[in-house]
């Protein structure tokens, strides 16, 4: 991915990574500073589907050739799906991180989490 | 290193910034890890070729009447073999067989020599060959600010430095010398990839130039973290992590290169070592091997049943973790299955056998 994007319609924790909410479901993904900030991904060791995530804290991790680094939480839940295209492409994390590069799919357990989270521009000034 | 805490910077620094390098500190130096990413250049190195700014590197120079006296005297290895325009590998070793540091040792003249160190060892290094050398007549010359280096490593390397300089390149590990743009070049056939290439010793201020040329030709731009991952499929030494003064060049697997009986300091202690088995004192050893499932090895990572990893990494040409480890001297037999802990979740491995790459013959 060559630019850095930020879409408007997810939501964003400042471990850099983002929520697309769906009912009390989200899919959870890493954003685009983070995924340059790592390099190439050549690996995603992803939780168990049933497993409890919790907000802020970690529950995978995510590896470059040279560097691993964990993957924070950005709501609580239960995993429902693990992205089953990442055993095979983990570069789709660098190459389309809001879309075949997403990580894990969630129940939400705490709705008014929610309410902590960033929106874009939030987001974003955090960056500077 | 000396004792200054500031960051140093190649001549080729302001090049890397241009190149899109992302820098990092490096044993003292503001060094770049990576341009377009550590696996694409990685498979330009080992495909094409890849070009790596290695000025960090130390060089010793010695001269005198007693050159090759004073090296059979430090050096683990029979200096003696070294002719003219030739190249070796060799340890620096304590008098207990403890491994101060890896080096590259060219033979310019019949009493002149080079010897390229680890960056984080160069003045170490310097101080250990001075501390001996006042038993020879020699002269021991610190040679870092002669020379900027230049890895061009794979297999285009040779047709597109050629191209560069315009001079038959020396055949791999002998060394040659070029004039480009009225400057001395050294150029030698060696590298630390397992790819064909040389390594060129030139004047610092002409090193923005001769990168310049370089890319115009079609090389690309490498990092320290493809120089790492290259390195390690061609289970390469790197000092800090397979080697150091804890430990003996017998169980790091650097025997072939010593040889004791031309009475190196450390000779004694390397000999007891050899005789005591392939192990280490504490029973280890180190081998290369490779994941035979997921997961990504890493320095530091406990081996179940004893042992450590010392360089793991995500192998691009291998599509899988590898690395060197440290392990038991009864696990050590390539095919053996291997558990690593890799931060709290144990993943299969086995023992390989050298090089854990080896390029296509053609």
């Amino acid at each position: 991915m060559a630019d850095a994007s930020y879409p408007e319609d997810l939501k964003y924790h400042p471990e850099h990574d983002w929520a697309r909410i769906d009912g009390d479901t989200a899919v959870f993904g890493i954003t685009w500073y983070a995924q340059d900030a790592l390099g190439e991904v050549v690996f995603f060791d992803a939780p168990e589907v049933g497993a409890t995530v919790t907000k802020d804290e970690s529950y995978a991790e995510i590896e470059s050739v040279k560097a691993v680094s964990d993957v924070i939480a950005p709501l609580s839940g239960e995993v429902l799906e693990v992205n089953p295209g990442l055993e095979d492409s983990p570069e789709a994390v660098n190459e389309d991180t809001y879309g075949e590069g997403w990580l894990v799919k969630v129940r939400l357990t705490d709705p008014s989490e929610l309410d902590s989270l960033l929106d874009r521009d939030a987001y974003v000034a955090t960056l500077d | 290193m000396s004792s200054t805490t500031e960051l140093r910077r190649t001549p080729l620094y302001e090049r890397h910034l241009t190149a899109g390098a992302r820098v990092v500190p490096f044993a003292g130096w503001e060094m770049p890890v990576q341009y377009a990413g550590v696996k694409e250049e990685h498979l330009a190195v080992r495909t094409a070729s890849g070009v790596f700014d290695v000025s960090h590197m130390g060089e010793i120079r010695t001269s005198g009447p007693q050159a090759l006296d004073f090296l059979q005297r430090i050096l683990s290895n029979d200096v003696a073999k070294i002719a003219v325009g030739g190249s070796q590998y060799s340890v620096l070793t304590k008098e207990d067989g403890g491994v101060l540091d890896d080096l590259f040792t060219y033979r310019l003249a019949d009493d002149v020599y080079l010897t390229v160190t680890n960056a984080s060892n160069h003045e170490k290094d310097l101080a250990w060959f001075r501390r001996w050398a006042a038993d020879f007549e020699v002269e021991v010359e610190d040679a870092f600010d002669e020379f900027a280096m230049l890895a061009v490593q794979g297999p285009q390397a040779r047709q597109a430095v050629t191209s560069v300089l315009g001079y038959e390149l020396p055949k791999p590990f002998r060394t040659g010398g070029a004039v480009w743009r009225d400057a001395d070049l050294l150029v030698a056939g060696t590298g630390y990839t397992g790819e064909d290439g040389v390594e060129l010793l030139v004047p610092p201020a002409i090193a923005p130039e001769l990168w310049d040329e370089l890319l115009a030709a079609g090389v690309q731009p490498a990092g320290l973290g493809a120089r790492d991952t290259l390195r390690i499929e061609a289970c390469f030494h790197l000092y800090g992590n397979d080697l150091s003064e804890d430990r003996d060049p017998i169980g790091a697997g650097l025997g072939w290169c010593c040889k004791e009986d031309t009475g190196f300091v450390g000779s004694e202690a390397v000999a007891q070592a050899r005789a005591a088995g392939p192990a280490h004192a504490d029973g280890l050893r180190l081998v290369p091997f490779r994941f035979t499932d997921k997961g990504i090895p890493r320095p530091g990572n406990p081996v179940v049943g004893g042992g450590v990893v010392t360089s793991g990494t995500f192998a691009p040409s291998l599509g899988v973790g590898a690395g060197l480890a440290y392990v038991p001297q009864a696990s050590s037999e390539p095919g053996t299955p291997l558990e690593i802990d890799v931060r709290g979740r144990v993943r299969p491995a086995e023992v390989a056998t050298k090089p854990l790459y080896r390029r296509p013959q053609g």
